[in-house]
Order: structure tokens, then C-alpha cells, then sequence
């Protein structure tokens, strides 16, 4: 290669790195707000469970989010990112679901997606799988009101019988270089832990009256944890990725530089040796 | 004097923590007025205001959508989905959710579901406009 072409190329490597460098540091930035939005919400959910809790576990309470029903249809709930550059983090949770959904039904009339994310919507468009409901263009760091009207209408969906129950697709924030898929059964509510509560508690005007209440709102307030989660988990993995991609423009450039200069020194080797071989000529 | 600790929690986190010496409440069964030392006790909320008497005589005002109230002998509890304090709530802001909401009541009387949020969307602006100017 020439040498001019060398140096083109780690020029453009190194505007690369710039700006692969600089999105890791605004996804770190990023990750640590999703940290603390998801802190800030773990007191309400808290409360909310332990409450459940104690209902669920001190009375014959029966309410349709909480009986399980024959299923005819099943309701999948996919969190996706609007962009992509985030490593393997779409790419997981999209082929799971599909590989789940070619697995468990024979025709589209057996399961229903709701989608968040502009990454899934795609996906599943250019599969000709029809989306019930999708929001894009959710903020980095969401807050309640922004997703209420998607989490009240998929928790509608499963109160007006459209579908019989719902499972949640989202990565798991663990760490900043970890995020484990996970699959969770949002619907009905079969997992609520009876909680031995400190207090036994008057339900005024009735228990099925509060839950009536209390449900929805718990199952929405889950789908908007795991959308925080799944937010910081966003973050984390194109953190990740950037800082592969830095670390590997790095070792590129590192690569460039030395041919560079294996040709810089070739080319002057080869002059000394042309003028050598003039002046000889000329004796 | 015997106080009762007071926290306002929201999914986008907590809005109000304090102690009062009495909390009262708008529940779907009616008002609640509740002193320390209060029975355990759960119950959903209206659209409306908490009130909150804390020990210098003074009553903070909080806004909330509905969610529920879980009282314990030495704590309350305020779970809902939005709420503000009435020193926060942006009124041009409550102003132009009204109208917005005012609108979509008028404009579709056919869609039973759209109309009852909007209507729900109408009480809340109302509710949030009422206790700013309580402040």
C-alpha cells in the first residue's frame, strides 16, 4: 500500500475512535442516571408487592388477574432499543422471542406482540408478524406517565380476555458488562410471594374493591420496572460496545502505524540505494 | 406531641416524606382522617388532595391521581401513580391539559373508552388547577 493511502486510513480510524470514545462516555453517563431512576423506584414497587402480599396471602380474594385461565392466545410484551450500536442487546431478545413463538404456536392467531423499541418493530414487520400495539422513541430515562398508556392498555387487553396471558421480553441489568435475558410471566399474577406481613390490615370499603385497584396498577408498575431495567441494561451493552469498538480502532491504528513506517522506511532505504547506485555509476 | 410519618411514593420516585400530626384523605368510601397510632388500614383514593397537618399548624396540600392509602399505627403510606406537592404543580401547564382534555370530550362522544380517558384526563387537570390555587 501506498503511503498516502496508510495515512488515510489512520486518519479515518482515528475520527472513528473520536466518536465511538465520545458515545461511550455519553452512554456511561447515560447508564448512571438509569442506575438511579431505577433506585428511585424500587420503594414503590416494594410497597406495592408487600401490600399484594398481604392481601393475597391473608383472604380467599379472587380476582381475574390473579386465576389462571384455559389460554387461546398468548400475549408477548417485547422491550426493545429505538437505536442499535448496542452490541448483541436486540439481537438476543429478538431472536428468542421468534425462536419462542415458531416453537409454541402453528398460526398468528395464537399469540399477540406488543412492542417497545424501534429495533423490534422492524423486526417483526419485516417478518409479517402484526404488532398490537408499539411505542418508539421512548427517552432515556422514561418516566411513568410516558409509558402508562401502553402498560394500562396491554394490562387491559388481558382484563377484556384478547388474550389469556402475558409474558415479558426484556434484558436484565447486572452489570455494566452484563445483562441476562429474561423471559417473566407478567400475567396473570400467579407468582405473588404471600408475604407474612407485620400487619393485618382493614380493608376499607372491601379487599375485592382494593385489588381492583391494586392489580392493574402493580402489573403496570412491573412493565415500567422492567422498562427501567431494561433501559439501564441499554446503556450498559452500548457502553460496551463502544469501548470494544475504541479498544479495537486502537489496536487498528496501532497495526497502521507500524506498516506506515515499515514503508516510510523501505521507501528511504531504496532511495539511499538509488543515489548509491548513481554515484557508483557516475565513478 | 404524638406524630405520624407521612411518605408520598410514586413510580418515578418519592414525592413528599414528612411528619403531621394528622393526614386526611379523599378514599373511594369517603374521607379519611387519620391521627397516629391509626388501625392498619387499606384503602383506594379518589382523584383529589391529600392533606397533610403537620405540627406547626401548617396543611400541605398534595395532588394525587388516585392509587391508595395503606396506614400503619406509626406511618402512612400514599401510593399513586402521578402526584405533585401544590407548591410544584406548573398551572399554565394543569391549564392546558384541561383544555387539551376538554377537547377530545367534545370531539369523540362516540368511543365510550377514549371519552373516559379524557374524562379522566379532565379530573385530574381539574384537580391539580384546584389545589395550586389552594397553596
Amino acid at each position: 500500500m501506498a503511503l498516502k493511502d496508510i495515512k488515510a486510513r489512520i486518519d479515518s480510524t482515528k475520527k472513528t475512535m473520536q466518536i465511538t470514545k465520545a458515545m461511550e462516555m455519553v452512554s456511561a453517563a447515560k447508564l448512571n442516571r438509569a442506575e438511579q431512576n431505577a433506585k428511585s423506584f424500587g420503594p414503590y414497587v416494594d410497597k406495592i408487592q408487600e401490600v399484594v402480599g398481604s392481601i393475597a396471602s391473608g383472604s380467599n380474594a379472587k380476582h381475574s388477574m390473579l386465576l389462571t385461565r384455559p389460554v387461546k392466545k398468548t400475549g408477548y410484551f417485547v422491550v426493545t432499543a429505538d437505536r442499535g450500536l448496542a452490541g448483541a442487546y436486540n439481537s438476543n431478545i429478538l431472536r428468542h422471542v421468534y425462536r419462542t413463538i415458531q416453537e409454541r404456536h402453528k398460526s398468528a392467531d395464537e399469540y399477540a406482540l406488543i412492542v417497545i423499541g424501534k429495533v423490534g418493530v422492524n423486526f417483526f414487520k419485516s417478518r409479517k408478524m402484526s404488532i398490537l400495539d408499539s411505542i418508539t422513541g421512548v427517552a432515556d430515562q422514561p418516566s411513568f406517565a410516558e409509558i402508562k398508556a401502553i402498560a394500562s392498555k396491554a394490562v387491559g387487553l388481558y382484563a377484556d380476555g384478547t388474550f389469556d396471558e402475558l409474558y415479558m421480553y426484556y434484558n436484565h441489568f447486572v452489570s455494566a458488562i452484563q445483562s441476562d435475558l429474561t423471559e417473566k410471566k407478567l400475567l396473570p399474577l400467579t407468582d405473588i410471594a404471600a408475604t407474612k406481613s407485620k400487619s393485618s390490615y382493614e380493608y376499607e370499603p372491601s379487599e375485592d374493591e382494593i385489588l381492583e385497584v391494586l392489580l392493574p396498577q402493580y402489573a403496570e408498575s412491573l412493565i415500567y420496572g422492567a422498562l427501567l431495567d431494561a433501559k439501564a441494561a441499554e446503556h450498559a451493552s452500548r457502553m460496551t460496545a463502544m469501548r470494544n469498538a475504541t479498544d479495537n480502532a486502537n489496536e487498528l491504528i496501532g497495526q497502521l502505524n507500524l506498516s506506515y513506517n515499515r514503508e516510510r522506511q523501505a521507501a528511504i532505504t531504496q532511495e539511499i540505494t538509488e543515489i548509491v547506485g548513481g554515484v557508483a555509476a557516475l565513478e | 406531641m404524638k406524630t405520624i410519618q407521612v411518605s408520598v411514593v410514586t413510580p418515578d420516585g418519592p414525592v413528599f416524606e414528612g411528619n403531621a400530626k394528622m393526614v386526611s384523605a379523599k378514599a373511594k368510601s369517603g374521607e379519611l382522617g387519620i391521627l397516629p397510632g391509626h388501625i392498619p388500614l387499606v384503602a383506594p383514593l379518589t382523584i383529589s388532595a391529600v392533606r397533610v397537618h403537620d405540627v406547626d399548624g401548617k396543611t400541605q396540600y398534595v395532588a394525587v391521581s388516585g392509587g391508595f392509602i395503606e396506614v400503619r399505627p406509626e406511618k402512612v403510606t400514599i401510593l399513586a401513580e402521578a402526584a405533585e406537592i401544590a407548591g410544584d404543580i406548573e398551572v399554565d401547564r394543569a391549564r392546558a391539559a384541561k383544555e387539551r382534555a376538554e377537547q377530545r370530550l367534545a370531539s369523540n362522544k362516540q368511543d365510550s373508552l377514549d371519552a373516559a380517558r379524557a374524562e379522566f384526563a379532565l379530573k385530574r387537570a381539574m384537580n391539580r388547577i384546584d389545589i395550586a390555587t389552594k397553596r
